[in-house]
């Protein structure tokens, strides 16, 4: 056997992950990945003199992950399996820049984020694509933009107006998060809040995720109402995003009015939050083995009250935009990833729902109040700013509905500020264990995989926000569009920076 | 077009109406405030369990330069160090930041950030500012973009953001200034012309918060940059951010 078979959040002896040859490891990549399973996760990890690459490919249809891994020396090379599995190319240059393992016949192995600046001398440096001909131009943006937004490089090839190829040069927010998680693995605490702050705007995504994944190392079975409160915030994040997205677009293309409407919106969808936690975007929610806040009976109907108030007026809202003709003659067959390419290069969340493709770790991986119920997942097919923008609307009325319902659920208790009962200095991992813990963010699917050495403390953390996959996305999106597009084809996707520079 | 007109009609006046007297709600932790006779246990527990180091003792006190507001002191100290909804948490130097058990918040709300006169005089009816994250995580970045919505609408005092460094009067920076962040961070601010004014926001940008320990940040470019306003928060709420500006610029 190649693999060994997972669940979500299920804790795995790193000796029974398989470690075929470097040829049949690469084979069995391909070969799943071709018989329609999707690549979640790739990396390295140093393990004495050698590099343990392993990989992680889920079958969503079963709910199942595999995982396996192969051994290599540092400095050393494989044939690339990006030619075949295009979704690992930039798993394949992160292990090149982080282990110098290089993958032969790579099309394009450049720096992720070093050597983005041009600070180190000593760093590959990066190098663009040009084009030339008469009359080409390129145009170059950033890193610093021109709203409130986060740092990265864009490069428009273009001929006139026509976007020919983006080129997304991030990594200007690199901070060395997933080495803080490891030099830091036993502040417990610290670790607690870093997770809120790999990436700002999804605080109880990635919070979620790493708390799941520590609770299956430390064998902590967390309490149902807890799993409920995780789930009302995490649906209570997506509609926050999701109407701030409605209003950046609306603002782009500049419909005042939706920009004002749902901009009004989200403000009463964080400020619940903070009613149940004290901060507008979760933070201090989720603890290891719980929460640190409960909804008590009165905050239920206030919320309660709230949402129903807002699933009206987003549909007022949503219905003035999506018919007005100067909206739809920017937003509809603008901007499109076809099915087809949007599972090759291995998108995730509701810009793949937006081109058809059928994920979502609710209902795929469900873990937490999600086993509970039957989810049911929200797709269109035609890929274009419409889309990505419409799946907002369908899925902040989902994620309302889901609320309601989990309130309903919830069986009141007292609020518990002390820790409930549990000591944070008696968690303890199991060692030599390897974990997959993925939540469905309103990105998208996020994936940590925690490994624990022999005296079980973090040896390794591999995240991935779902920016890392859907960055590509974008640069596919904006083919053949004008420039003036870019925006609202960015702003429909909505990528994190700090997510994906770490 | 009938239905434009309900949706605007029932959208309504959404402004906050006075900036400066709005309050949070209960649960918002904001302003600390430190009873040290409170908690008879071991202090050294208190200052061991905050994540970013920001309370010192004997005596205690919290360094909102480095405090994410988690509230982990108050659970463990059972309430001694307790955070209030209390908004205004900025202060014109880093010193100001460091709130032990003699500040008053009514005392500190308008004591911290000092105001000049030449800085009115220049700025106190228009500030146009420009803001560069660097290596923010996207919640400071969030609230500074929501300071401008219906809700906040800071432009009724003349202050705004702007898409260059060239159309401002000052600097707004998020985050703890990653190494490749820093050198674009120094150009946006030789960019502006002089005389201009920094504001740090948040507590990456005033100490590098959770990430202060990193080998990936680079602050040793804050040598060559003077910070004239310290906004404290992770991250600040608008309601803060605004009230710190308008204190700096000594607007009432």
């Amino acid at each position: 056997m190649n693999w060994i078979e997972i669940k979500n959040l299920q804790t795995v002896p790193l000796s029974e992950i398989p470690r075929p040859g470097i040829d049949e490891f690469r084979n069995e990549v391909i070969q799943k990945v071709k018989s329609g399973n999707r690549l979640v996760q790739f990396f390295g990890n140093k393990n004495s003199d050698k590099i343990i690459l392993y990989a992680v490919i889920a079958d969503d249809d079963v709910a199942k992950l595999f995982v396996s891994s192969m051994e290599i020396f540092p400095g050393g090379a494989y044939n690339s399996i990006t030619p075949d599995v295009p979704s690992a190319h930039l798993f394949e240059r992160e292990i090149f820049e982080q282990y110098g393992i290089k993958p032969e016949g790579h099309p394009w192995l450049k720096p992720v984020r070093k050597g983005i600046a041009g600070i180190d001398k000593a760093e590959t440096q990066y190098e663009y694509f040009s084009m030339s001909g008469d009359e080409v131009h390129e145009v170059g943006v950033g890193p610093i933009h021109a709203g409130i937004i986060e740092p990265g490089h864009f490069r428009f090839s273009c001929h006139g107006e026509k976007v020919y190829h983006l080129e997304i040069k991030l990594g200007f927010q690199h901070r060395g998060v997933e080495d803080l998680f490891v030099r830091n693995n036993s502040r417990i605490v610290y670790l607690e809040k870093l997770a809120e702050s790999i990436a700002g705007d999804t605080v109880i995504g990635h919070a979620e995720t790493f708390a799941g994944a520590m609770e299956s190392l430390a064998g902590i079975s967390v309490p149902y109402q807890v799993k409920i409160i995780r789930a009302i915030a995490l649906e209570l994040e997506r509609i926050a995003i999701h109407l701030g997205d409605l209003s950046a677009l609306s603002g782009d293309i500049a419909y005042l009015t939706g920009n004002s409407v749902f901009g009004a919106l989200r403000t009463k969808v964080i400020n619940t939050t903070m009613a149940v936690c004290g901060n507008r975007f979760g933070r201090g929610l989720i603890k290891i083995g719980g929460v640190n806040f409960s909804i008590t009976q009165e905050l239920s109907d206030k919320i309660l009250e709230t949402l129903n108030k807002l699933d009206d007026e987003t549909v007022l809202a949503a219905e003035v935009l999506f018919s007005s003709a100067s909206v739809l003659e920017r937003f509809e067959k603008t901007g499109i990833v076809e099915t087809e390419v949007a599972k090759e290069i291995g998108m995730v969340g509701p810009a793949a729902r937006a081109s058809g493709v059928a994920i979502d770790i609710r209902s795929d991986h469900p873990s937490g109040a999600y086993e509970y119920f039957p989810h049911h997942k929200l797709t269109l097919s035609t890929g274009d700013v419409f889309a990505r923008a419409y799946i907002r609307f369908v899925e902040i009325q989902q994620s309302i509905k889901i609320i309601k319902e989990q309130l309903q659920n919830l069986p009141e208790t007292a609020a518990d500020k002390t820790g409930g009962g549990l000591n944070r200095k008696e968690i303890i991992l199991k060692p030599d264990s390897l974990v997959v813990s993925l939540t469905e963010g309103w990105r998208g699917e996020i994936a940590h995989v925690l490994l624990t050495d022999k005296s079980g403390k973090i040896e390794r953390i591999k995240i991935k926000d779902p920016s890392f996959n859907n960055w590509f996305g974008l640069t596919l999106a904006v083919r053949n569009e004008g420039i003036s597009d870019f925006p609202i084809c960015n702003k429909s996707f909505d990528l994190s920076y700090s997510g994906y520079d770490l | 077009m009938l239905d434009l007109i309900k949706l605007i009609k029932h959208h309504g006046y959404q402004a906050i109406n006075d900036i400066r007297k709005a309050k949070l709600m209960d649960t918002h932790r904001g302003f600390p405030v430190i009873d040290e006779a409170k908690y008879s246990g071991n202090w050294q527990d208190v200052a061991d369990c905050c994540p970013v180091k920001a309370i010192s003792l004997n005596p205690v006190a919290v360094d909102l330069g480095k405090c994410i507001f988690c509230g982990e002191c108050e659970k463990i100290s059972n309430g001694a160090i307790e955070f209030t909804n209390e908004v205004k948490l900025a202060s014109s130097n880093r010193e100001g930041l460091i709130i032990s058990s003699g500040n008053n918040y009514d005392i500190y709300s308008k004591e911290a950030v000092k105001s000049k006169k030449e800085i009115h005089k220049l700025f106190g009816r228009s500030l146009k500012l420009r803001q560069v994250s660097a290596a923010g995580c996207n919640g400071c970045e969030m609230e500074l973009g929501a300071c401008g919505n219906v809700n906040f609408d800071m432009g009724r005092f003349g202050i705004d953001f702007t898409a260059s460094p060239r159309h401002a009067d000052g600097i707004v920076f998020t985050g703890p200034v990653s190494k490749n962040m820093a050198p674009a961070l120094l150009d946006a601010y030789k960019s502006i012309a002089a005389p201009k004014i920094v504001i740090a926001v948040g507590a990456c940008a005033i100490s590098g918060g959770l990430f202060a320990e990193s080998g990936q940040i680079n602050r040793s470019v804050l040598d060559e940059i003077k910070i004239d306003l310290y906004v404290s928060g992770c991250p600040p709420h608008p309601l803060t951010f605004i009230n710190a500006v308008l204190d700096f610029l000594g607007i009432k």
